[in-house]
């Protein structure tokens, strides 16, 4: 191995994975750092012990894409080092801060391969704080991770194509589904026909998730509006509007989401340069068609750097890798690379015919009730910060931060940021992207005041502390 | 009334936990959030009003499922797996 310090690649996902795949074939060893305790990402995200159900079980059509993944992530094992459990809570100048083991290590790092993923995205409503009310992704993690369902009568709601796999994963595993309640209009669904040709395969799935959702009897309703959820210390109930009317559905268990939003953190405190992006609605860290960011040395892939799905993030991370070496003045598959930047291409307008099909319900940002929590960290209500807005003249979204607290508490806005930008646009009357882009502070997530602080670690570690089982 | 209920790993080897003192069993796989959310209806209350919250995104990004231990350690519970022995305060005080 050479002098230079290793690589290091932010996450084990479906990107991630097929990053450090490649590097690994080019002869490097990078360092790959994951806060799962085992790879996958949250799609293809493991569970901490067997129980019984298999591959197919937990992952359906897309069993074999995992198994795939995680038997190419543990071919690795011996020519990385893998850090699981382990928070990058600080990067500069070519230095990261992780907390791995109860101790904060600083490692140099020469190339950065960002593969941080995506949480749901999702518009504050009333009762959306109420225990039984989870993100359509966290629904899912409850039950492919845990294998526990989060009520015995449930509501899936919001947007998105995760609204219907959970719903129907919820049906399959024998859940009662009161109902499937999409923010987007029937007629938005016709933009699936544009989808069709780019991917058969996933628009006739869908079709399926629906008419067998159908023929169970579940409740679809399509372009709800004044979506809330009522309940005396936990959920017992979804209210919405359909046509005029109030409809009212009695359940103990809500999956809420509307698509999902980029994890960028990191890129921006590496450095990089963002730009808005129409499409997903915020500010994405600007790449090339290979995954280059504006800063030298630093690469982004999969649904951190923009939402494309884990079919994209994997070709997303192995191209991502190749111009990693291509920039090291190593060899790589020319022809390879143009392959995946290809499908990259067709990939990305199956996305923005998807993203037509599951329009965000942009205009809720305006009807969001005052007293509706926005902030769910520091309890900060939808009305106190229009109010902040007006009778401080704010126009801008780090200048509202620091007058309300808003995306300042532990989630450091991942939560509460999109509303936020989507509250202050709509209570400014101006477009999203006026608004500005909330900066990212480290640490990026709550880290132990009690870490110890180890010895600086130049080149990586070989000694990887054995944190997890 | 629990939260969540289990569809799998019903029968996995029991890990014996307390929660606001009064002895729980989760089972061998379990995080903390589920172990105490088949148990109960919430992990917490909040510092500002004091009211429930019981997690939300499950993966580590929401922070809303940090509970305390007895000797004052805080955990998110949704990425924290369960350890025979812990003793949990969630603040709520109601164990169903």
């Amino acid at each position: 191995m050479s002098e230079r310090p290793q690589p290091l690649i932010v996450g084990a996902g479906p990107a991630g994975i097929r990053a450090a795949e490649a590097l690994v074939a080019a002869g490097l060893c990078p360092l790959v750092v994951d806060e799962a305790p085992a790879c996958g990402g949250q799609i293809y995200r493991q569970r901490l012990v067997q129980d019984g159900r298999s591959t197919k079980d937990l992952y359906g059509s897309e069993a074999g894409k995992a198994e795939r993944l995680h038997a190419a992530f543990a071919a690795l094992e011996g020519r990385i080092d893998y850090w699981p459990q382990a928070l990058l809570w600080n990067l500069r100048d070519g230095v990261a801060d992780i907390a791995v083991g109860g101790t904060s290590r600083r490692v140099a790092y020469d190339g950065l391969v960002l593969a941080t993923g995506a949480t749901d995205r999702v518009l504050p409503v009333p009762g959306w704080t109420l225990p039984g009310v989870f993100t359509l992704g966290g629904s899912q993690v409850a039950l492919k991770a845990q294998g526990c369902a989060i009520g015995s009568r449930v509501v899936f709601a919001g947007s998105g194509p995760l609204l219907y796999l959970v719903a129907w994963q919820y049906m399959k595993a024998g859940v009662e589904v009161a109902a499937v309640l999409d923010a987007a209009p029937a007629s938005a669904k016709l933009n699936l026909i544009k989808a069709l040709p780019l991917d058969p395969g996933i628009v006739l799935r869908g079709a399926r998730f629906v008419a067998e959702l159908r023929l169970r009897g579940v409740v679809i309703r399509s372009g709800i509006e004044g979506l809330r959820f009522e309940g005396e210390g936990r959920v017992s109930g979804v209210i919405w509007r359909e046509g005029g009317r109030e409809r009212r559905l009695a359940c103990d268990g809500v999956g809420y989401g509307l698509a999902l939003r980029s994890e960028t953190q990191l890129a921006d405190l590496a450095g990089c340069a963002f730009r808005f992006n129409q499409r997903d609605r915020a500010w994405l860290p600007v790449r090339d068609a290979a995954g280059r960011a504006s800063v030298a040395g630093v690469y982004l892939a999969g649904d951190g750097a923009g939402i494309a799905g884990a079919d994209a993030a994997e070709r997303a991370g192995e191209r991502a890798a190749l111009a990693l070496l291509e920039d090291r003045d190593l060899a790589i598959d020319k022809a390879r690379a143009v392959t995946l930047e290809a499908e990259l291409a067709r990939i990305g307008k199956l996305r923005d015919a998807l993203e037509t099909a599951f329009p965000f319900p942009a205009h809720w940002a305006e009807t969001i009730d005052d007293a509706t929590t926005l902030c769910r960290c520091e309890e900060i209500t939808a009305g106190s910060i229009r109010e902040a807005v007006n009778r401080l003249d704010i126009s801008e979204i780090n200048r509202l931060k620091a007058v309300s607290r808003v995306g300042m508490g532990r989630c450091q806005g991942r939560m509460c940021s999109a509303a936020s930008a989507e509250v202050l646009a709509a209570a400014t009357a101006k477009p999203l992207d006026a608004v500005g882009r909330l900066r990212a502070q480290a640490p990026v997530k709550p880290i132990p005041l009690a870490l110890q602080l180890a010895a600086d670690l130049p080149e990586a570690a070989a000694n990887l502390p054995e944190a997890a089982e | 009334m629990p939260l969540l209920h289990r569809i799998a790993r019903k029968d996995h080897p029991v890990i014996a936990f307390t929660l606001d003192g009064a002895p729980c069993e989760g089972r061998a796989g379990d995080t903390l959030l589920s172990a105490i959310l088949n148990r109960t209806e919430s992990l917490r209350r909040t510092e500002f009003t004091g009211e429930p919250r019981a997690g939300f995104c499950q993966m580590g990004a929401c922070q809303d499922c940090w509970v305390a231990t007895e000797t004052g350690e805080r955990l998110r519970a949704c990425t924290t797996p369960l350890q025979p022995g812990m003793n949990i305060v969630t603040g709520t005080a109601r164990v169903a």
